[in-house]
C-alpha cells in the first residue's frame, strides 16, 4: 500500500497534524486568500502520517535527488515510523526542487520535507523558498536546513620547508596509465565507487593502487583527505602553512618518469600560485622555553599537549593584538575577527589538514587539551565537520618534531598571519648580567598579510607570546 | 483397506438382516455398520500412530496396500515391498537427489518395491553442490557480520576484538556438511531396503529401464512405474568461459578455493543474493550483473525494495541492470576478468567491467540429456520434460505416456528442493490409486541472506493480476519487525512481513517475509495456505510470548476479513 505524499501550496500555514489512520489523505489545497503570497506551481512535500500513532517521521534515504523528475506515484522518499520504514510516493508530477529534510533528519508528521516545483524554470525559486520557508514557517518543525550555501573559490596554502621539503604522495608512485584505465574508462571497485560519491570525490583524478592498477576504498580516502586539505569551503578558512606531526612514509618513486598530479597535488599547486598576489613579510623571534616545558611536564599527566599549550598561548597574544587577528579580504578594509580560532596543521596520510581549536583564548588548557585530542582523532577517521577545519583565524605549524630549528610558512589565502614554530633546542646564551648559560630555545616565524599587518603589529605580538611563554603561569588559569 | 475391513465385519449381520424388511430392525445392522466404521476409525488412527512410531526407530512397517493381504504385510514389513508380478519393480527412480529420496521413502512406506538410480553421488544437487554447502558458508557469513558489526556489538553491550576466519576450515565446515547430509540420506534409504543401483539410467521404454557406465548401460530393470528426476546443472549462457578457477558457477564457488578482493555476480536471485552475503562478509566487493531492470527479480517488488535497502546499499556492492553479460574471459596472462556487457533491449556494448573472478548464477538447467526420452517420444522443452500436473510425464502431441513421471527441477515446475520430494510424493500417491495434486502455490521459498527472505504464495503483482482477471477484491496487510520485542531483544529490528489476502473470504494468497529467521517463519503460512487455513480462523491461534513468530500474528490480526459484510458469506460452506 503506497503511503501518499501529503502536499499542499506553499503557503505559510501549517496542516493540522492528522492523527486519522488512513494513508491516502486529500491533499488539502488552501483556498487562495488574496492577502496571501502563493506560488501556485510549486508544492509542499510533508511527513505523512504513515501510522495512527505516529508523531514525527525519519527520513531513511530520498529515493530522488533535487532536480529529478518525479512522476505521480512514484517513490520519492523513504520514512521510518515508530513501526516500520515506508515508500512514499507522489501525489503529482512535477521535480523535487528541494529537499529541506536531509536523510537521517527527523521532521513531526505534517511539515514540510521538501518542494515540488511543477516545471524545471520554477527549481530556483523552489530553492530559495526553501530556505526562507524552513527558518519561518513550520514552526521549529523542520531540523534540517536548507542546503549549504556553494563553497566560495577554494583557497589553500602549503608549506615550503627551508631545508628539505619532505614530499607527501601516497597516490603519486602509481602511473596514470595503468591498464585499467584503458581507453578512458575509469576502473573502481564497488565499495571504492560508493564511497567516492559519498565523500564527493571525482573518480576521473584518483589513481588507482590496487591489482591492476584499479582503484580502491583507500585511494578514494586518500583523495578525499587530499581535497579536504587543499579546498576548504567556507568564507573564513584556514589551510596550512606548514606540517605538524609525523612524518609521512616515503612512497617508492620511480625515477626517470613524469608522473602528473593527483587532484589534491593539483589543488595545492593553484592554491600556491594564488599565494603570490597576498604582499606578505616575515617576522622572527626566539623564545626560551625551560618554563613552558617545566609547565609541560607538570601537566602532562593530565592530558594537556604542547600543541594546546602553544595554541593557548599564542591565542592569548592575539587578545591583546587583535589586528594580527584579522584578514584582508577584498584589500580594501580589516576584517577583525569575532573569535580567536587556532588552526593547527596536521599531516595525515600525505595529506594536509588544519583542525580548528575554537575560541581558544577563552577554553581552559584542558579543554583545550581533550578537544585536540578529540579532533586529530577525527581527522585520522576523516570525520572532520567544515567548522571544525575551516574556521581558522589564525595558523599554526609545527616541525619542531623532526629537529626542523627554522622555517618559513607560505599565508594561507584568506587569513592574517601564520607562525612557523620550530625545535626547543638547548642552547648556550649570553645573559644580561653577564653570565653564560644553557637556556633551552626556539625560534618563531610568523608569516603576515602587509596589507592589515605591519611589521610593528608584529613584533609587539611576539615580544607578548614571549612574555606568556617565558612565563606561562597565566596559561593554566 | 476401510471397504476390505468394513466388509468382513459386517458380513455376519447382513444375511441375517437383509432378508427381513421391518424396517426397525433393518435400521439396526446399519447401525451396526456405523459403529464399526466408526470403531474402525479409531482403530486406524492408532495403527498410523503406531507405525509412526515404529517408523522412527527400525525404518518403517510398510502400509497395507489397497490389495494388500496380511501375508504381504508381513513380508511388507521385514523390507521393501516385493514387486508386482512380471516386474523388477513398482518404481524405478532416475537420480537420487532430495527429490528421489523423498519419492523412494514414501514409495517404500506405501509398500511399493523401489529402486533408485544414481549416476552421480546421492544426494544430487542440493545436498552436494547447493542448498546444503551454502547454509554452511552463510551460517559463517551470518557469525562473521554480527562480529564485525561495531555498532551492533556495542549497542549490545558486547566487545570483540577483531574477527577473522580461516578460508580452508570455512570450506572443510561447507564440504564436512554436504558429506554427513549425502550419509544420512544414503543410510536412510538402505536401512528401508531401498536398491540403490550405481550408473546412468535411460528410458528404454515404458516400464524398462537401463543403468550402467556412461554410454554402455548394461542392465536392464523392468519397472511398473518409472519417476525421472534427473535435476539440473548450473545454466552458463553463450559467450561464458567458465574455466573453475576464476570463472566459475556455484558448484566451484562453494568449495571456497579463495576468496577474491572483487567479484563479480552474474544474475542476482537466489544463489546470486546469497552468495554476495557471503563473499562481502568474506571481504569481497562484489558486483552484480543483472539482465532485468531491476535486481532480485523474482521477488514480491516491495521485498525486493527493501532487500535492496538491506542487503545491497549498505555493503561493499554495485550493480549494473539491464545489460546482459555478452562474452567472459577468465583470467589469464596476468590479466584480469573481463566481463563484456550489451543492453539487454538494444543489444548494444555498454560496458565492460574487470575483475577478479566472476560468478556465475544466470540459474540452472535441466538435466535430461542422455535419458533416451525418443525412446518413449517425448521431447524437451528447453531442457525440461513436460509434465500434467500428476507430474505424468507427456510426449511430443501432447499426450500422456503411461507410467513415467517426472519431478524436480527436470520438469522445472518449481526449481526447489524441497518441491521435488513434494512432487514425488504426490506421485507416489498417484500412483497407488490417490489422486493427488501438489499446490505449488502453498510450496514455501527462501533465501538464507542475514537477515532471510521468504515467500509462499502469490506476489503482489501476481496477486493484482489474478484479481482483476477473476474479480475478486484483494488487500495487503504489513507488520514490521521494529515492533516485535524478540527481533528488538536481538537488535534485529529491520524487517517487513507482507500478507496478500482475499478480504471477502479471508483466503491467504501470499506472505512475504524479510528480517530476522523469515525462512523459518514463513511456514505457518505455508502451512496455512496448503490446510486451506482462512484469517479469521487462524489469527486466534495463539504465539509464545516473546517470539519471532508473532510478527505473523500480528500479521493475520491486523488483516480485516469482511466475512459479515460479504456476499460470499451466503455459499454453503463445508463443515
Amino acid at each position: 500500500m503506497a503511503a501518499l505524499l501529503h502536499l499542499r501550496l506553499n503557503s505559510s500555514i501549517l496542516p493540522s497534524s492528522s492523527s486519522h489512520p488512513s494513508l491516502r489523505r486529500r491533499p488539502c489545497r488552501r483556498p487562495a486568500a488574496p492577502s496571501t503570497r502563493i506560488s501556485a506551481k510549486i508544492r509542499e512535500i510533508f511527513m505523512p502520517a504513515l501510522s495512527s500513532t505516529m508523531t514525527e517521521g525519519k527520513i531513511v534515504s530520498w529515493v530522488k535527488s533535487e532536480g529529478d523528475r518525479l512522476a505521480k506515484g512514484e517513490s520519492v522518499v523513504v520514512v521510518e515510523s515508530d513501526k516500520a520504514d515506508m515508500d512514499v510516493e507522489t501525489f503529482y508530477d512535477g521535480y523535487l526542487a528541494a529537499i529541506m529534510v536531509e536523510e537521517g533528519g527527523v521532521a513531526p508528521v505534517g511539515s514540510a520535507i521538501a518542494l515540488l516545483a511543477e516545471s524545471e524554470d520554477e527549481i530556483p525559486l523552489a530553492k530559495s523558498q526553501a530556505s526562507s520557508s524552513s527558518s519561518s514557517s513550520s514552526s521549529s518543525a523542520v531540523p534540517a536546513s536548507p542546503p549549504p550555501a556553494e563553497a566560495p573559490a577554494s583557497t589553500t596554502s602549503l608549506q615550503t620547508l627551508a631545508p628539505s621539503p619532505p614530499e607527501p604522495s601516497p597516490v603519486a608512485a602509481s602511473s596514470s596509465t595503468h591498464p585499467a584505465s584503458d581507453g578512458g574508462r575509469i576502473v573502481a571497485t564497488p565499495y571504492a565507487k560508493k564511497l567516492a560519491k559519498d565523500l564527493k570525490v571525482d573518480l576521473a583524478g584518483v589513481a588507482g593502487t590496487g591489482p591492476m592498477g584499479r582503484i580502491v576504498a583507500k585511494d578514494v580516502e586518500a583523495a578525499a583527505a587530499a581535497a579536504v586539505a587543499s579546498v576548504p569551503s567556507a568564507p573564513s578558512k584556514a589551510v596550512v602553512g606548514s606540517v605538524a606531526a609525523k612524518a609521512p612514509t616515503p612512497l617508492a618513486i620511480q625515477l626517470g618518469t613524469v608522473v602528473p598530479f593527483t587532484t589534491m597535488q593539483g589543488a595545492v599547486s593553484k592554491n600556491m600560485v594564488e599565494s603570490l598576489s597576498v604582499p606578505t613579510f616575515r617576522v622572527g623571534y626566539t623564545i626560551s622555553t625551560n618554563a613552558l616545558d617545566d609547565l609541560y611536564k607538570k601537566i602532562k599527566s593530565k592530558g594537556v599537549t604542547m600543541t594546546a599549550l602553544l595554541a593557548k598561548a599564542t591565542a592569548m597574544a592575539l587578545t591583546k593584538h587583535p589586528v594580527v587577528n584579522s584578514s584582508c579580504r577584498d584589500g580594501k578594509s580589516f576584517t577583525y575577527n569575532p573569535s580567536i580560532n587556532i588552526a593547527v596543521a596536521v599531516a595525515i596520510d600525505g595529506g594536509l589538514i588544519t583542525p580548528v581549536l575554537q575560541d581558544a583564548d577563552k577554553v581552559d588548557i584542558y579543554s583545550l587539551s581533550r578537544k585536540w585530542k578529540e579532533l586529530v582523532d577525527k581527522a585520522r577517521a576523516k570525520q572532520l565537520q567544515p567548522h571544525e577545519y575551516n574556521t581558522g583565524t589564525f595558523t599554526l605549524s609545527n616541525l619542531g618534531m623532526f629537529g626542523v630549528d627554522r622555517f618559513d610558512a607560505i599565508l594561507p589565502p584568506g587569513t592574517g598571519a601564520i607562525m612557523a614554530v620550530g625545535a626547543s633546542q638547548p642552547t648556550v646564551v649570553a645573559t644580561k648580567d653577564g653570565r653564560i648559560g644553557l637556556k633551552s630555545q626556539m625560534q618563531v616565524n610568523v608569516t603576515a598579510d602587509h596589507r592589515v599587518i605591519y611589521g610593528a603589529d608584529l613584533a609587539a605580538f611576539l615580544q607578548t607570546l614571549a612574555k606568556i611563554i617565558e612565563d606561562p603561569s597565566d596559561l593554566t588559569l | 483397506m476401510p471397504a476390505s475391513v468394513s466388509l468382513s465385519l459386517s458380513l455376519p449381520l447382513s444375511p441375517a438382516a437383509s432378508p427381513r424388511s421391518d424396517p426397525s430392525v433393518a435400521a439396526s445392522p446399519f447401525g451396526a455398520f456405523r459403529r464399526f466404521g466408526l470403531r474402525f476409525c479409531g482403530l486406524r488412527r492408532e495403527f498410523l500412530s503406531l507405525r509412526s512410531l515404529t517408523s522412527e526407530a527400525t525404518g518403517r512397517i510398510s502400509p497395507y496396500p489397497a490389495r494388500g493381504i496380511s501375508k504381504k504385510v508381513l513380508a511388507a514389513a521385514k523390507s521393501n515391498g516385493s514387486p508386482t508380478k512380471g516386474f523388477d519393480y513398482d518404481l524405478v527412480i532416475i537420480g537420487a537427489g532430495v527429490g528421489g529420496h523423498g519419492a523412494a521413502l514414501h514409495a517404500v512406506e506405501k509398500g511399493l518395491k523401489t529402486a533408485i538410480i544414481e549416476g552421480d553421488i546421492v544426494g544430487g544437487t542440493c545436498v552436494n553442490r547447493g542448498c546444503v554447502p551454502s547454509k554452511a558458508l552463510l551460517a559463517v557469513s551470518g557469525r562473521m557480520r554480527e562480529l564485525q558489526d561495531e555498532h551492533h556489538l556495542k549497542a549490545l553491550g558486547l566487545q570483540v576484538a577483531s574477527a577473522g576466519y580461516d578460508r580452508q576450515s570455512v570450506a572443510d565446515h561447507a564440504n564436512n556438511l554436504a558429506s554427513k547430509i549425502r550419509s544420512n540420506l544414503t543410510n536412510s534409504m538402505k536401512a528401508l531396503g531401498v536398491d540403490i543401483l550405481t550408473g546412468v539410467g535411460t528410458v528404454v521404454g515404458s516400464q524398462r529401464v537401463k543403468y550402467g557406465k556412461v554410454g554402455f548401460p548394461d542392465t536392464e530393470v523392468t519397472a511398473r512405474n518409472i519417476i525421472i528426476a534427473t535435476g539440473s546443472v548450473p545454466f552458463v549462457p553463450n559467450g561464458i568461459e567458465v574455466d573453475g578457477k576464476t570463472v566459475f558457477t556455484s558448484d566451484h564457488a562453494l568449495k571456497l578455493e579463495w576468496v577474491p578482493d572483487w567479484i563479480a555476480i552474474v544474475g542476482s536471485g537466489y544463489i546470486g543474493l546469497e552468495f554476495s552475503d557471503v563473499y562481502t562478509a568474506l571481504g569481497s566487493e562484489v558486483t552484480f550483473v543483472e539482465a532485468l531492470d531491476q535486481l532480485m527479480p523474482g521477488f514480491d517488488p516491495e521485498i525486493g525494495k527493501l532487500a535492496q535497502r538491506i542487503l545491497i546499499n549498505p555493503r561493499k556492492i554495485d550493480y549494473h541492470t539491464s545489460v546482459f553479460a555478452k562474452k567472459i574471459t577468465p583470467a589469464k596472462d596476468g590479466k584480469p576478468v573481463r566481463i563484456e556487457l550489451i543492453d539487454a533491449k538494444t543489444k548494444e556494448p555498454k560496458d565492460t567491467l574487470e575483475v577478479d573472478a566472476a560468478l556465475i548464477a544466470t540459474g540452472r538447467a535441466p538435466f535430461t540429456k542422455g535419458l533416451g526420452l525418443e525412446n518413449i517420444m517425448v521431447t524437451t522443452v528447453r531442457g525440461f520434460i513436460p509434465v500434467d500436473e500428476h507430474m505424468q510425464v507427456m510426449d511430443a502431441d501432447g499426450n500422456l505416456v503411461p507410467h513415467i513421471y517426472c519431478i524436480g527441477d527436470a520438469n522445472g515446475k518449481l526449481m526447489l528442493a524441497h518441491a521435488a520430494s513434494a512432487q514425488g510424493i504426490s506421485v507416489v500417491e498417484q500412483i497407488c490409486g490417490n489422486n493427488n495434486v501438489l499446490n505449488h502455490l502453498s510450496i514455501p521459498a527462501a533465501c538464507f541472506t542475514h537477515p532471510e527472505i521468504s515467500m509462499v504464495g502469490l506476489t503482489e503483482p501476481q496477486a493484482r493480476e489474478k484479481s482483476e482477471k477473476d474479480g475478486f477484491e484483494i488487500r495487503v496487510a504489513k507488520t514490521s519487525f521494529k515492533a516485535n520485542t524478540k527481533a528488538l531483544a536481538e537488535n534485529e529490528g529491520e524487517g517487513l512481513a507482507k500478507l496478500i489476502y482475499r478480504p471477502d473470504t479471508g483466503e491467504i494468497l501470499g506472505v512475504h517475509i524479510l528480517g530476522l529467521h523469515a525462512a523459518d517463519l514463513i511456514h505457518e503460512a505455508s502451512n496455512a495456505i496448503a490446510l486451506g487455513t482462512r484469517i479469521q480462523d487462524i489469527r486466534f491461534a495463539v504465539h509464545a510470548h516473546p517470539t519471532l513468530s508473532e510478527v505473523l500474528d500480528e500479521l493475520f490480526k491486523s488483516a480485516k476479513v469482511n466475512m459479515g459484510t460479504s456476499p460470499s458469506v451466503s455459499e454453503p460452506v463445508a463443515v
